[in-house]
This record gives structure tokens, C-alpha cells and sequence, in this order.
């Protein structure tokens, strides 16, 4: 009776583990194993990883993918690129996420539950069309020239589509809620009479908050840069639709080189070279959470 | 204080137009009259002309019932899976691979989707190769794609409920008699139903939603709706896409509002009672 | 244990027959940490049996080892006779009610009440009328219907209390019942407990911080700490005769003094003890040898107050100190006063409170004599 409880455990945690090992992570090793292989013309289009020569197995490590996205400039400068890109966009991110975050957690009762589902509605509908949005506002005869023309504030029309600005602007947008989602569930659970007790000591209001809020705060604001810095290095539709056209990302590199270029070992060491710098801040957020879980 | 209230409070406003305008000029611009999506053609405008067109599009209409019957599979599925791994995380204790779980669930959140969905398609071709299955790519691939990421989302849902409700509930259903799958289905099933619904709803709306990876394991057949936008976008707006993410959009308004105003009016009738009980003591 | 009291109500060698639960060095470790040390002990049918101790004392952990919630690391488990070691929560003759009353909030009271009864496979009639019958005792015949955020604490209490007597358990574990209830409740609650269990004669091990309610409920008490159970025996034994300085601090307050034995005889053990300035007489205590270190324990009440020295002993320095009174709290039913002595010491001495302005009230600063009968001190094993 016993064993069959404990046997019933065992399938429960043993099916979800199963499927994501198969579908989650031994891809990882297929990746890894396709990123030291060479290009053929063949199906698959890479070389085995082991070769037969007069019987005995040879095995075939190449590492020119490598070589070749470390040494090619523009690999380079669109890697160090998309880094600029998510962390200039995390810090817009928090400067306009922590203030309403902020905001939310100190409005009434009755109040935040509706605060909060503004917030995530927009989450709820179609990510692409709420990037696609953007074109008809950014445009160059769209809504925001426009407006500005109309105003008299310029005389001609800015070009706002396909520059970096859009691209930040569309990360921002999108990935706003997960800024905010984090620190208002940290900044909710402060308590209050903290600050109250340090302007009775006759700290003024600013200071309070440095010293006080921003401190207790700092989980949160980790976590929510790390889920918005994390997806946005490999951000794929915000800069096909809104970016630069001479500037590519490096996620659009990857799909490029596999689509375009049919060269399955580079866009698999792309993606290679993208988990190796970002699987530190991925392992980081995972503790955080456990940490959060934990203390519940 | 009251400076750093005020601040904070414009933040929001702002940052709440911001969010709405994109959404509102998407709304607004489907009901005009003119192929240059923003310029207002104030003489014929408003007008339904681009809902007309839309319903008439074969190739949206069918990449639209293809991306819904992918998200029905894919959400039920993962709901299943998810629930699975969120019951294991939440309450089996530190069980042997429990680490190992717990990391391949939320990694699929942050994970870059790209990365995603071309270890997807080189599993999926390297599987064809070793035992001939899946034949090519298509929507079963994608559906097991869209499983694989929705289910992540599914576990924190349901893990995060399952650590919010008193254990002793279970605890006590065992202590009077039920079996361990019994005090599933009678005490704990019920208990987390709405985090098993919102977990439904959200692996849906993702499934239906995503497209990156989805690019990845599609096959030439087998176009989802994002597919079929995203193919019109990249070069320019069009206005038929206005209509249909109008629709998209109201649809999902309905839904979360009305869901929303449903449970503010279950938590006040709770209260309400709660109250009387408390005042009728003994 | 020392005293003789102690000793005689102690369960170790108690007739076999009458031992109706009985661990065995039980013990239970997370980890590092040993939650349960070793504990043996027996429970009679139809006791009430109250486990106490402060919070991480192992007495909730105990309670769930007799649930089947948590395997003990090492020890037996016998109610009844039969062995418990592989028998899962679900299998046992053994009910709890726990205390966040762990109803379930989308069932209805009835359902509530009548979900154990359903695991048993009964007939829909006979559940009915078992649950009709339960909700009677427990007076919440009207409220079958509704739900339980639709009740009152002391309401929840009360079904807790049906849902886990319906399936008539062998032993029923109650977490700390009286908690979650405010203190009126409380006293009247506590009554109805008792009253329920002499009707249906089950037995009940309760788990309870509170010394107060553990000596009302329990026919027996077994105080905890770190783990072990460090004694048992009735509520006034427990009160009367605390085995060591931990037991006599916790239940109940306590002036201890240490001091060294100079001898007994038939009026009992003499202790010399500095810190008192007198001697003390401990009647009916077991002799330690001469010189041996040992605490004394007198409880606050068991200390007279007066303002001449007490007749019989005519001023000898036995069982009297003097001192001066400190601080008068007073408390209506009763008043304490600290009283300081020679070694500066404060003594804790309670007076009720009995006639009404009768004698001049001692006032602070006040030169008193403290004196005690020779049964009061109690000498503590550790």
C-alpha cells in the first residue's frame, strides 16, 4: 500500500521531469554537439561527430564556428550590440517601472487590484500586434509626426521608425509588466511604519527612501531586470519590425544564419555563445526565486 | 512624502498611456477608410470596410483555426504537466531531482526564444533521423513546442497556489481516510481550480500568441496566424491587421474585465459573510 | 525524578493491559536537529492526555508521528496493540483536528463532516444519520448547510472537533483546539470538550502551549522540552511536585533557590541555602547524600506574609526569612508582592485577596517575615 503511494509520487514528479528533459534540455546537448560540427551539403547539413577510417572511429571536432563568430567583426559588434540594447532597455525599464510600481503598491485597497490588471492586460494580448502598433505611431507620416507637425512642434517629420530609439521604446513596451510585476510584489510587503519611524527621526523624505525603500527594494529590482535583460539579448521581432536594418541583433543573427545560410554549426555556437552569458543571470534569477518561495 | 506620492502617481499615469495608446490607436486606425494606415480619412471614415476584407482572407482564417486548435492541445496539455510539476515542486518535499525540475521550469521563461525554438527543431530533426518520428515538421511539432514553454508558465501558476493554501487541508483529508489521488481530486483539484483555469487561459493565449519559436518548427504547411501577421508586418502596416487585432483585443478585454469584476463580486459576498458569521458568535 | 509522588505516578512500569497507546524511544530527526529524543511513553483508554510544551519543544511533532504525517527515524508506535511503523495516515484508527480546524473551505459543513465517513465506503443513509447524530452532540444541527467561512470560530471549533470524532477513531489528536478562540470562548469550550469525550469515551492526546488548558483538560499531563519528555503525571503532581527546575519555571512561577543537603530525618530533609539565609525543610523528600547541591522550589502561594515572625517556629531560622516588601501588584482576586530578603534577593509571594479591607493592608517598604508550611518546598531532581 505504501509503495504503491510512494510510486505514485514518483510518476508525478517523473512525467513533467521526463518530457523537459526530452524537449528542454537535452536539445541543449544537440546544440552544443551541432556547434563543433562542420558544414556539408547533406541532410542533415553538418558533419557527424564521428568518422570511420579503416574501422576505427575518429572523433570530429570543429571548432571554425567558433573561430569564425569571434574573429568576424560584424558577429562581434551585433553581440556586443544586442548588449547594449537589453541594458539600455532594463534601465528605461526600471526608471519608468519602479515609480508606478511604487505607485501601485501605496494606492488603496480598493484601487490596486484594478491598477494591477491594467498593467497585465496588455500582457494578455498579442505581443506582435502590440509591436506592430508601434510602426503606425513611429512611422514616418505616422501618428506621432503627426501630432507633432500638427502642433507646430517640428516642421518635418522626425525619423523615429528604425533606429535604436524604436527598438528601446518596443522592448520597454513589451516587457514592462515583468519590470513592474516583481517590485510591486516586493514593494507591497513593505512595512510602512519604517518610514514613519525614520522621519520621526528627522530623516526628510527623500532621504528616507534612499536609505529605507530602495535598499529593502533590491530583490525586486534584480528580478525584474534580469527577466526583462535576459529575453531581450535575444530579442527577435521587436528589432525585425522596429530596429535598424544596418544593425542587426543577435537573435536575428541566429534565425538568419539557420533560414538564409542553411549553416546549422554557426547559428548553433550563436546560441551557443548566447546561453554562455546569459546562463549566469538565468542561474542567479532561479536562486532568487527559490529564495522567494522559500520564505512563503 | 507627499513629493515622492506625486511623482510616483504621474509616473503612472504616464507609463498607463503609454501602455493604452498603442492599443487605442490600433482600435481607432481599423476603422479607417484609408490604405495609409495613419492618416485619417476624415470624409469616409469611420467605416467597417477592413473587417469586411478581413473575414474574406482565406489565408488568415485558416492560419487562425490551425493556431487555435494548436493552443486547445497545448493548453490542456501543459495544464496536465504543469500541474504535475507544480504539485511535485510544491509539495513532495526535497525529493531526489527536485533541483533539476525546479531550474528546467523556469528556465523556459527568461530563455531568448530563439535558442528555444532552434533546439526544438534540431531535437526534432536529430529524433526523425534515430526513430523516424515526427515525420517532418508541422503543427504537431509546434504543439509539442508550445507544450514544452507553456508548461513552465503553468508551473509557477499552480506552484505559487499550492504554497499560498493551508497543507493541513490535505493533510487532514488523508488523516480521514482518503487515499493520496483521492484527496487530489476531492480536496486539492478544487482548492486550486482557478490557478489551474489561469493557467489554462495563459498557456493558451501564449501558444496562440507566440511566434519565434513556432518559426522555428513550423513546416511549410503548417502557418500560424503570428506566421501569417508577421509575414504581412515586416513590411508595412496593413489595415486588415488593425481589424483583427481589434477583435483580439476586445476579446480579451471582455474576458479579463468580466473575470475580474466576477471575482471582486465572489470576494465581497465571502467577506459579507465572513462579517455576519463573526457577528453572530456562538 | 526524586520525589515520591513523581515517582509513583510514573507510566513506565504501569500494567500492560491499561497501556492502550505506547511509544517506544520515538525519535524523529531533520536533519541535524532531533525534533523527538527518545520518547517512551503510555497512554491509557479513555484519558485525556495533554502534551505541553513551549513552541519547538517536539510536541507537535510527536502528534503528527501518531497521525502518520511524519515517519519517526527510529522507534515504535503501537495503539491498540498493533504496529503503526508502515501504516499510512489514511490507514489509521487515529483522527486529528488540527489547529487551523482544516476544514474544507468548497465543502459544506455536512460534507465536511461526512467526507471520512464516505472513504469507509458506508451507506448514504447511514452517513446521514451518523452525521445528524455528530452535529447534534456538537450542537450545530441548523448548520449542516452552510459553508465555513459562513461560521464563527467557536462554530468551526465545533465541526473540527464533528468531523473528527464521525468515524468514532481509536485516539483522537486535537493541535492546540482553544487557540485560534478568544479567551470566553475559551473556558466554555474547554468544559464541552470534556463533556464530549466522557460521553463517547475516546481517547485524546492534545497538543497544547497553554499550561492552563492542559491542566483543565488533561487527566495526565506530559511536559516537553527539546525533544524529551521530561515528566508526566496528573496536573497536580506536575503542579505540586515538579520533577526539575525546567518543569517547575514553566508550569505555574516558581521561586528556586540552590543549596547544599546537611541532612535528613524523620521531619524531612534539611538544605542549608546562602542565597535564603535560612534553612529549609523539605518534608517527604528523598534524601540526598550530605553536601550534595540541589534546587528547592517553593510555588508563591505556598508563602505566608506577616508582620511577626510565625509562632510555632518562634523565630528560628527555618522555613522564615525576613525582608521587605519591594512592589504590591494588585490583581483583584489576588495580590502579589515582591519581597526582597538579606541576600537581596526578591521573592514572588501571592495573597488572595479574601475579605474586604479587613486588616491594614501591608504597604510598600513594609518590614515583613515570609514563613512556609514544611510540605511547600520541593526539592528538584535537576
Amino acid at each position: 500500500m505504501r509503495l504503491s503511494a510512494r510510486a505514485g509520487r514518483r510518476l508525478v514528479a517523473g512525467i513533467p521531469t521526463l518530457w523537459l528533459l526530452v524537449l528542454f534540455l537535452i536539445p541543449f546537448v544537440i546544440v552544443l554537439r551541432i556547434s563543433i560540427a562542420d558544414v556539408r551539403l547533406a541532410i542533415p547539413p553538418y558533419t557527424p561527430l564521428f568518422s570511420w577510417h579503416h574501422g576505427t572511429p575518429h572523433l570530429e571536432l570543429h571548432w571554425d564556428a567558433y573561430q569564425f563568430l569571434l574573429t568576424d567583426a560584424l558577429y562581434v559588434s551585433s553581440y556586443l550590440y544586442s548588449l547594449k540594447v537589453a541594458a539600455v532597455s532594463t534601465l528605461w525599464c526600471l526608471g519608468l517601472g519602479y515609480p508606478m510600481a511604487y505607485a501601485i503598491a501605496r494606492a488603496g485597497a480598493a484601487t490596486r487590484p484594478m491598477l494591477l490588471m491594467l498593467i497585465v492586460l496588455p500582457f494578455w494580448t498579442s505581443f506582435l500586434l502590440r509591436v506592430y502598433a508601434w510602426i503606425g505611431l513611429l512611422n514616418y507620416n505616422g501618428v506621432i509626426n503627426n501630432v507633432l507637425l500638427y502642433l507646430g512642434l517640428i516642421r518635418h517629420p522626425l525619423a523615429l521608425l528604425q533606429t535604436d530609439f524604436a527598438v528601446y521604446i518596443g522592448i520597454v513596451y513589451s516587457y514592462l509588466p515583468f519590470m513592474i510585476l516583481p517590485l510591486y510584489a516586493n514593494l507591497e510587503k513593505h512595512d510602512q511604519t519604517l518610514l514613519e519611524a525614520a522621519a520621526d527621526l528627522g530623516a526628510r523624505p527623500w532621504r528616507a527612501f534612499l536609505a529605507i525603500t530602495l535598499p529593502q527594494s533590491l530583490p525586486g529590482i534584480v528580478a525584474g531586470s534580469l527577466l526583462v535583460f535576459i529575453p531581450a539579448v535575444g530579442e527577435y521581432v521587436i528589432p525585425t519590425l522596429l530596429g535598424r536594418p544596418d544593425q542587426l541583433m543577435i537573435g536575428r543573427v541566429l534565425s538568419d544564419e539557420f533560414f538564409e545560410n542553411r549553416d546549422w554549426p554557426v547559428a548553433s555556437a550563436v546560441a551557443i555563445l548566447i546561453l554562455a552569458l546569459l546562463v549566469v543571470p538565468i542561474l542567479y534569477l532561479q536562486r532568487l526565486e527559490r529564495r522567494e518561495l522559500g520564505a512563503k | 512624502m507627499r513629493s515622492r506620492r506625486l511623482f510616483a502617481r504621474s509616473a503612472l499615469a504616464l507609463g498607463l498611456v503609454f501602455l493604452y495608446v498603442p492599443i487605442a490607436s490600433l482600435i481607432v486606425f481599423s476603422f479607417n477608410n484609408s490604405r495609409l494606415v495613419t492618416v485619417w480619412d476624415a470624409v469616409h471614415s469611420p467605416t467597417l470596410k477592413w473587417y469586411g476584407v478581413l473575414v474574406h482572407n482565406e489565408q488568415i482564417l485558416r492560419a487562425a483555426w490551425l493556431s487555435i486548435r494548436i493552443a486547445l492541445v497545448a493548453a490542456s496539455c501543459s495544464v496536465v504537466l504543469g500541474t504535475l510539476a507544480g504539485m511535485a515542486l510544491a509539495r513532495f518535499g526535497q525529493f531526489r531531482g527536485r533541483l533539476l525540475l525546479a531550474g528546467m521550469t523556469t528556465a523556459p521563461i527568461v530563455m531568448p526564444e530563439v535558442i528555444t525554438g532552434l533546439s526544438l527543431l534540431l531535437l526534432f530533426v536529430a529524433m526523425e533521423q534515430l526513430i523516424g518520428w515526427p515525420r517532418g515538421v508541422g503543427a504537431v511539432t509546434i504543439a509539442l513546442a508550445h507544450i514544452t514553454f507553456c508548461m513552465a508558465y503553468v508551473t509557477v501558476v499552480v506552484q505559487s497556489r499550492l504554497t499560498g493554501f493551508d497543507q493541513s487541508l490535505e493533510e487532514a483529508a488523508m488523516d480521514l481516510g482518503a487515499r493520496p489521488a483521492k484527496v487530489f481530486l476531492r480536496v486539492t483539484l478544487p482548492l486550486i481550480l482557478p490557478a489551474v483555469a489561469s493557467g489554462w487561459l495563459l498557456a493558451f493565449t501564449l501558444s496562440w500568441d507566440d511566434l519565434v519559436i513556432t518559426q522555428f518548427v513550423a513546416g511549410p504547411g503548417s502557418s500560424t496566424l503570428p506566421m501569417v501577421i508577421f509575414s504581412k508586418v515586416r513590411f508595412g502596416v496593413t489595415p486588415d491587421v488593425n481589424a483583427l487585432a481589434t477583435i483580439m483585443v476586445l476579446i480579451v478585454a471582455i474576458g479579463i474585465v468580466s473575470s475580474t469584476v466576477w471575482m471582486r463580486y465572489q470576494q465581497r459576498r465571502r467577506e459579507r459573510d465572513e462579517q455576519l458569521a463573526a457577528a453572530a458568535n456562538m | 525524578m526524586n520525589t515520591a509522588s513523581a515517582r509513583a505516578s510514573a507510566p513506565r512500569s504501569a500494567d500492560p493491559d491499561s497501556a492502550y497507546v505506547s511509544l517506544v524511544d520515538v525519535t524523529k530527526k531533520f536533519g541535524d536537529f532531533t525534533a523527538v529524543d527518545a520518547v517512551s511513553l503510555d497512554i491509557r483508554r479513555g484519558e485525556i492526555f495533554c502534551l505541553l510544551g513551549g513552541s519547538g519543544s517536539g510536541k507537535t511533532t510527536l502528534l503528527r508521528i501518531l497521525a502518520g504525517f511524519e515517519t519517526p527515524s527510529a522507534g515504535t508506535i503501537r495503539i491498540d496493540g498493533a504496529d503503526m511503523s508502515a501504516i499510512p495516515p489514511y490507514e489509521r484508527p487515529v483522527n486529528m483536528m488540527f489547529q487551523s480546524y482544516a476544514l474544507f473551505p468548497h465543502m459544506s459543513v455536512e460534507k465536511n463532516v461526512a467526507f471520512g465517513l464516505e472513504q469507509e465506503g458506508e451507506g448514504r443513509e447511514q452517513i446521514r444519520r451518523k452525521v445528524g447524530e455528530i452535529l447534534e452532540l456538537v450542537r450545530m444541527s441548523g448548520y449542516g448547510a452552510r459553508k465555513p467561512h459562513q461560521l464563527s470560530g467557536g462554530q468551526r471549533q465545533r465541526v473540527a472537533l464533528a468531523r473528527a470524532l464521525v468515524k468514532r477513531p481509536k485516539l483522537l489528536l486535537l493541535d492546540e483546539p482553544l487557540a485560534a478562540l478568544d479567551k470566553k470562548l475559551r473556558e466554555h469550550t474547554q468544559f464541552e470538550l470534556l463533556n464530549i469525550q466522557q460521553r463517547l469515551g475516546v481517547t485524546f492526546i492534545v497538543v497544547t502551549h497553554d499550561q492552563e488548558e492542559a491542566m483543565t483538560l488533561g487527566t495526565r499531563l506530559g511536559v516537553m522540552n527539546h525533544g524529551r519528555i521530561v515528566q508526566v503525571g496528573s496536573p497536580a503532581d506536575i503542579y505540586e511536585s515538579p520533577a526539575t527546575r525546567f518543569v517547575a519555571d514553566f508550569i505555574g512561577s516558581v521561586n528556586m533557590f540552590e543549596g547544599r543537603v546537611r541532612g535528613a530525618d524523620a521531619a524531612g530533609v534539611y538544605i542549608e541555602c546562602d542565597e535564603l539565609g535560612c534553612t529549609l525543610r523539605a518534608e517527604g523528600a528523598a534524601s540526598s547524600a550530605a553536601g550534595a547541591t540541589v534546587w528547592t522550589a517553593i510555588r508563591p502561594e505556598r508563602i505566608n506574609i506577616g508582620r511577626q515572625p510565625p509562632a510555632d517556629t518562634g523565630g528560628t531560622a527555618e522555613n522564615a526569612v525576613r525582608g521587605t516588601v519591594r512592589e504590591i501588584a494588585y490583581m483583584g482576586d489576588m495580590s502579589i508582592y515582591l519581597v526582597q530578603i538579606a541576600s537581596g534577593r526578591m521573592l514572588r509571594v501571592t495573597l488572595p485577596n479574601v475579605t474586604r479591607g479587613a486588616d491594614r493592608p501591608l504597604t510598600r517598604e513594609e518590614s515583613v517575615w515570609l514563613f512556609w508550611h514544611g510540605s511547600s518546598p520541593v526539592v528538584l531532581a535537576e
